[in-house]
């Protein structure tokens, strides 16, 4: 299967949202809805729910089942108060002591003009800060399409996957072909150059597992409950550390002659 | 020197930079292209204490990018730095700091690897010898021909940062023409105290993509750094012949 073939099949239509996940693999789903800051998005979906008996908030994006879904959800492209409301529920689980399940499947964030006005940016990097020191186990899925800060912005996580068919990068490959080589047609190469499955970041070593996707809601509830399994062994501290060393340090082969910083001169 | 007489004497360095900032300062006004690197660290870093740091980075090409390698190369002859980012140990008014600019002249100062983790080490330089962190940013975002690498910086950059913040040091960025995408999105927008440059493009999307995704103009001055303090996102836009000025009033309020 070709790169593109991964990318048009997370972007599938039919392709199994969040909502189906929350009806599948818990039970008991109680929606919160607002930043508490005087917005509501409803491109990021979230709420308290059981996974197999015990509370869990889960959090994902949202796109929407038909075309007005699709519209009140905005295709799944948060504004900053879809980050700020996911960021009011990670908080509020780490006040419980519930851990985070998040689903990311998104286009990326909002370019809009109101996003911008009211801080995307500031509600991006908000999370990442804030996700990399929270005290309770964290873990992603991405389940489609996992495009730029807009995706990363709820993935900052303990444990991260991908289904088989899910792709992860740091922007769409139109845009890619867009940047690189001004021509947006060039869309095939470019996501074959990317290196943006599930296979290839399992081997860049970013992601932990990747899934398959036959008997889906089974095999994601094992993975969460295997994923918890291991977590529910750590003390928050314990937690916020191996988060903030998985990320501070995936990129260390790549360093590797450069680990002993030479600071003679200081 | 006991601690009272050199908070004094800090002070009193402070006040005389605020009265005569000329004698300390003499900013050739450059427009923002012919801008160095070099004007800047003369004109923020009292003389003489800017010390680089090295860090002996390998050659990064993690999706194997046709071209990227000697990109970096031609670059790297033209402009006497090995990346996008250039950071070390200075004297601001006295006071002593980490520093680190980026060169938007280096591949618009994109982040990859190298640049992630630069941003990284000079916190962590800042968390081991208490010091205040100072960041100058302009960049056009993720390094694209680093791939999903490229992203996962916004993650490492961030969570070091928070790091340092929840330990006490003191961050300060400067938000300087151009700063959006990832970098935009990550360590840029997470100062304790966030300033930026007169008419200074701030944001996450390009203004180009946000045309064609609205499909209307944008306002005038939209993005613009006067735009990002209206909405509050800058604690204080300021001029290149007061920054010195302020960065020091700002260390002095916190020492």
């Amino acid at each position: 299967m070709k790169a593109i073939d991964r990318v048009l099949a997370a972007r599938e239509k039919d392709r199994p949202k969040i909502t189906d996940y929350i009806d599948n693999v818990f039970t008991d789903f109680f929606q919160q809805k607002g930043d508490m800051l005087g917005k509501e998005d409803a491109s990021i979906y979230g709420g308290i729910a059981l996974f197999q008996g015990r509370p869990v908030t889960v959090i994902g994006h949202r796109k929407g089942n038909d075309v007005n879904e699709n519209i009140t959800c905005n295709f799944g492209m948060p504004g900053p108060e879809g980050y700020r409301k996911a960021l009011r529920l990670m908080k509020q689980a780490e006040k419980f002591g519930r851990p985070i399940i998040t689903f990311v499947d998104t286009p990326g964030a909002y370019p809009g003009l109101e996003a911008e006005a009211y801080g995307i940016s500031q509600a991006i990097s908000g999370n990442l800060a804030a996700m990399s020191s929270l005290k309770v186990p964290v873990i992603t899925i991405v389940t489609g399409e996992g495009s730029s800060g807009g995706a990363l912005g709820l993935a900052v996580a303990n444990r991260v996957y991908m289904l088989e068919n899910a792709v992860y990068s740091v922007l769409s490959p139109e845009g890619f072909a867009s940047i690189l080589w001004s021509d947006s047609s060039r869309r095939d190469e470019a996501a074959e150059a990317m290196k943006l499955t599930a296979q290839d970041l399992f081997d860049f070593g970013v992601i932990d597992g990747i899934i398959p996707e036959r008997g889906l809601y089974i095999r994601v509830s094992n993975v969460i409950a295997s994923a918890l399994k291991e977590l529910d062994e750590m003390s928050g501290e314990e937690l916020a550390q191996e988060r903030f060393e998985k990320f501070r340090s995936f990129d260390e082969g790549f360093l590797q002659t450069g680990t002993s910083a030479r600071m003679e001169n200081v | 020197m006991n601690v009272v007489d050199e908070r004094k004497e800090k002070f009193n360095r402070y006040k005389e930079l605020r009265e005569n900032p000329e004698e300390v300062l003499a900013p050739a006004i450059k427009p923002v292209s012919e801008y160095t690197i070099q004007d800047r660290i003369e004109d923020i870093a009292d003389a003489g204490t800017f010390k680089e740091f090295h860090f002996d980075f390998p050659e990064t090409n993690p999706l194997e990018f046709e071209g990227y390698v000697e990109k970096k190369e031609e670059l790297r002859a033209e402009s006497g730095q090995h990346d996008g980012i250039i950071a070390g140990k200075c004297k601001i008014g006295g006071y002593p700091v980490v520093l680190a600019i980026m060169n938007k002249k280096f591949m618009m100062a994109s982040m990859g690897i190298e640049l992630g983790e630069t941003v990284c080490r000079s916190a962590e330089y800042a968390m081991e010898h208490k010091l205040p962190l100072i960041i100058f940013t302009a960049s056009g975002g993720a390094r694209m021909q680093e791939g999903i690498l490229s992203l996962m910086q916004m993650a490492k950059t961030s969570a070091v940062i928070e790091k340092f913040k929840s330990q006490g040091g003191l961050y300060i960025t400067v938000l300087t023409h151009p700063t959006t995408g990832g970098v935009s999105a990550s360590f840029a927008t997470l100062g304790d105290i966030t300033l930026a440059e007169p008419g200074a493009l701030i944001g996450f999307a390009g203004p180009r993509v946000i045309e064609q995704t609205i499909g209307q103009t944008l306002p005038e001055g939209f993005q613009r750094a006067e735009f990002l303090e209206e909405h509050g996102f800058v604690d204080e836009v300021v001029k290149r012949d007061d920054m010195k000025v302020t960065l020091t009033k700002i260390l002095m309020l916190h020492s």
